[in-house]
């Protein structure tokens, strides 16, 4: 591996290309500062092409509508472990960035009246509550792709500098704590380079790896979190992760709820409609949390289908054919190519998937990373801003409200860009001195790689990270599996640091970069499993056996010891907390209540 | 069934270690649920970590994994094992240069792209909201702004093989007339003057490749009619 580390200095460095990272990468382009933009993968190739159902934004294009409600909902969704700060700067802000990315030439779908079409969207409501609105403003079912490759051209206008497929390798810290800057591998040399900089933004998206199943692409890693716990920075609220009811069992694929609204139904391996014991009156319908829920219960019992009885059925054979090929071409599609049945004929294979990473790096509004430091528990790491899936603001708290991670992206994005320009403008953030150590560093890690004898493979140690996270931590928590999953993942961090490649080719060394990505995944496995395992209550995403449904802790939730946010970090593997920022900007604040829909 | 053995033949090459490329024949066990030829080449890699491809979504979104399967360019992730003829014959995609195995160096597309400034352009002042679009008008975006840049097409495309500096190709026009058939965009002229050359729209002779191979079912040869139409009508 290259010894010789060469040094490119530029004002700001973004890693990460997807949705957050090309919104900051317009503001820093705009403003004529220096920017480097580093992605593992070509900029329309990050996860963000995923996203489906839509943006959310008050636009009321349809019908009444108000950030203000906007808010509640985000509030009440969050299970009110969101911060109502950053919640409300994000609903106020959404407006503006829509608007701005259909300036830039995003390809929403429109209503007669020739503006941007909304539709409704679960946990979008009016009026505090009240009823369904049309919040989601969508480019049919394609709208991360949309949104992405709108975002790139822009880009492209604008002249913006990137690096496509480089991986950032570890995060430069000074002896004060300041960033400057990150290291990185060029894939197709295998060469090393520093990237010497006043500003870094992490945009890395998120971490759905850990999972055994998941909706999340390969490259879905969480290298922002490895880097930042690596380097001493806390993550925050890692323990709750979002699961989606129906993925297709094995790909992991998202399989829309809508298949469930024309009138699916979920049976286990008796062919059972299970649903109608958990949830009698929604039964199918119920919400994701409870539907996932009550599937890793029959999954649990044995009573799942299939040779290792771990799925279960979504049929939809009792309707009518035309129904299937009206409503549901692009599901009836994808379990055709992934599940490999044609629903009209048979049940699809299901299973609970993880989806969404609602922790991350702890951020303010404004886009500026946050630590405790001397006593106070938000203090800003200079030189370091964060965006998207990867940080945590916290506007999702312990749930995330469909349509409100796209919004994240543009609102966060454009404020880190914007406040890292104004923190160069105001001349706070010079070109520090690099310390040579952190650059030390990251070549002990790779010569470590390159030298290990006897040591683990990558595949198996990576597939034994997601089996334990799938088992102990997942869509349902047991006190008992939760502490055993601690001693599980701690032995899996082990092997993790013997892991031993065979390629040793300098080019594009794709077993290289999958090593590198588990030393990434293992922290925030690790932080998860240890933050799942401390937070004794059940609140969002988060629910265990421990802390059922009384009449003094409705659902499980415990305010009075519990309303409060995780912070884990690498070294000690240690758990902190630090108050919930129940004051909105300028709002009222929305106190705590049970969450009922 | 339960599992299955397929045979491969995988084009290698690292610059690195070999002096010129070679065919590997490798045999490979797979489970009932391993349907994807991405799922197969994953497991390969399991067991010989040098064996080397692009890949993230899985989904046929992204188009980082396109290569060429028995002969026709297509995405890994979006291709049944079992449809294909044995042994599965993979290269990387034809006429790029291959870094290594399976993954080419897109340079060249991707700047064929960028070639035909692919993002809108509007001089009037910024409206303080959205610009109007009738539904009719946005249907005209439907068949062009879905494109994954996956490069199937202009690398199954001969005018691209002989011309990849001079010829757009397929993907780029593609995008081309995305722009011009948006009605927000104002920079038609332009962009018709920006093709207007024997290279760069006219080395497209019709031959539809690039229809047959496209993983999201797009249309680039009649996008490319388009646009050649609308030379004609500019020209008398
Ligand atoms: C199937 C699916 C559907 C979804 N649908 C919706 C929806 O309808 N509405 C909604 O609001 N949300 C939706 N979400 C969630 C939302 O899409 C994501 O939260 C969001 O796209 C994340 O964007 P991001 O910019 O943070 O990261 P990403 O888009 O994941 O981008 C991460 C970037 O970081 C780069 N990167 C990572 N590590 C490194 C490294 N070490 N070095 C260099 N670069 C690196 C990658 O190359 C990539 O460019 C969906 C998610 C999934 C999985
Ligand atoms: S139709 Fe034109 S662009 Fe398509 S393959 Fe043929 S020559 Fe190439
Ligand atoms: S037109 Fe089709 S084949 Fe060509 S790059 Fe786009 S998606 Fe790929
Ligand atoms: S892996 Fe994304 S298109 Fe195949």
């Amino acid at each position: 591996m290259a010894a010789s580390v060469s040094v490119r200095k530029f004002d700001a460095v973004i890693v990460g290309a997807g949705g957050a990272g090309l919104r900051a990468a317009i503001q820093l382009s705009e403003a004529g500062l220096r920017t480097a933009v580093i992605s593992k993968v070509f900029p329309t190739r990050s996860h963000t092409v995923a996203a489906q159902g839509g943006v959310a934004a008050s636009l009321g294009n349809s019908e009444e509508d108000h950030w203000h409600w906007h808010m509640y909902d985000t509030v009440k969704g969050s299970d009110w472990l969101g911060d109502q700060d950053a919640i409300e700067f994000m609903c106020r802000k959404a407006n503006e960035v829509v608007i701005e990315l259909e300036h830039y030439g995003m390809p929403f779908d429109r209503l007669d009246n020739g503006r941007i079409y909304q539709r409704p969207f679960g946990g979008h409501m009016s009026n505090f509550g009240e009823k369904p609105v049309a919040r989601s403003c969508a480019a049919a079912d394609r709208t991360g792709h949309a949104m992405l490759h709108a975002l790139y051209q822009r880009n492209l206008k604008v002249n913006t500098h990137f690096f496509t497929e480089w991986m950032a390798l570890d995060l430069i810290r000074d002896a004060d704590g300041d960033v400057l800057g990150v290291t990185a591998l060029e894939m197709e040399t295998g060469d090393i380079v520093a990237f010497h900089t006043r500003a870094t933004i992490f945009a890395t998206g998120g971490a759905g790896r850990i999972y055994h199943s998941s909706t999340n692409a390969f490259i879905n890693t969480g290298d922002g979190l490895g880097m930042a716990a690596r380097a001493g920075i806390p993550l925050e609220d890692m323990e709750f992760w979002q699961f989606h009811p129906t993925g297709v069992a094995g790909a992991g694929v998202l399989i829309t709820e809508g298949v469930r609204g024309e009138g699916g139904i979920l049976r286990n391996a008796q062919g059972e409609r299970f649903m109608e014991r958990y949830a009698p009156n929604a039964k199918d319908l119920a919400s994701r949390d409870v539907v996932s829920r009550a599937m890793v219960t029959e999954i649990n019992e044995g009573r799942g289908c299939g040779p290792n009885k771990d799925y279960v059925m979504l049929d939809i054979t009792h309707l009518q054919p035309e129904v299937i090929m009206k409503r549901l071409p692009g599901i009836r599609e994808i379990s055709i190519r992934f599940a490999g049945v044609d629903p009209i004929h048979a049940p699809i294979p299901v299973v609970p998937t993880c989806h969404f990473q609602m922790g991350g790096i702890p951020i303010n509004y404004r886009g500026q990373v946050v630590a405790p430091k001397s006593g106070l528990s938000e203090v800003v790491v200079p030189g370091f801003y964060a965006a998207g899936e990867c940080s945590c603001s916290s506007v999702h708290g312990a749930n995330r409200l469909g349509t409100n991670s796209l919004l994240e992206l543009l609102v966060f994005g454009k404020s880190a860009g914007e406040t890292a320009i104004n923190d160069m403008r105001m001349g706070r953030r010079e070109h520090k001195p690099l310390p040579k150590e952190s650059i030390d560093k990251t070549l002990a890690r790779l010569d470590r790689l390159e030298n290990q004898k006897d040591g683990t493979d990558v595949h198996e140690t990576r597939l034994a990270l997601q089996r334990v996270m799938q088992k102990h931590a997942g869509v349902f928590r047991f006190k008992d599996l939760l502490e055993q999953g601690v001693h599980e993942i701690m032995a899996v961090a082990e092997q993790v640091s013997h892991t031993q490649i065979k390629d040793k080719s300098r080019v594009f060394n794709t077993a290289r970069i999958e090593a590198l990505e588990l030393d990434n995944l293992i922290e925030v496995a690790k932080a998860t499993m240890v933050g799942a395992e401390a937070r004794k209550e059940s609140r969002g995403s988060h629910v265990r056996d421990d802390a059922p449904d009384t009449p003094e802790h409705p659902d499980g939730r415990d305010d009075e010891n519990w309303l409060k946010h995780t912070l884990w970090y690498s070294e000690g593997n240690r758990i902190d907390y630090k108050p919930v920022h129940m004051d909105p900007l300028t709002v009222a604040s929305i106190p705590p209540k049970k969450r009922a829909y | 069934m339960s599992t299955r053995t397929v045979q491969f033949r995988i084009y290698r090459y690292d610059p690195d270690k070999d002096a010129k490329p070679w065919m590997q024949d490798i045999s490979l066990e797979l489970e009932e649920t391993e349907r994807k030829l991405l799922d197969a080449i994953v497991k390969l890699k399991a067991k010989d970590d040098s064996i080397s491809f692009r890949r993230s979504c899985r989904e046929g979104v992204c188009g980082s994994d396109a290569m060429n399967i028995n002969g026709k360019n297509g995405l890994a992730c979006l291709t049944d094992v079992d449809d294909l003829k044995q042994p599965i014959v993979l290269r990387p995609l034809p006429g790029l240069p291959v870094i290594r195995d399976l993954i080419v160096d897109m340079t060249q597309f991707f700047a064929q792209y960028h070639s035909i400034k692919p993002y809108l352009v509007n001089h009037d002042p910024l409206p303080e909201r959205e610009r109007l679009q009738s539904p009719q008008d946005r249907d005209e975006l439907d068949g062009l702004y879905e494109c994954i840049l996956c490069a199937c097409c202009s690398t199954a495309c001969p005018s691209f093989w002989w011309n990849p500096d001079k010829f757009v190709g397929p993907a780029g026009l593609l995008a081309a007339y995305r722009f011009i058939a948006d009605t927000r965009d104002q920079a038609t002229s332009e962009r018709l003057d920006n093709l207007e050359d024997p290279y760069r729209l006219f080395r497209c002779h019709t031959i539809m490749n690039c229809v047959d191979v496209c993983p999201k079912g797009l249309n680039p040869t009649k996008a490319i009619g388009k646009i050649k139409d609308m030379m004609m009508r500019r020209a008398v």
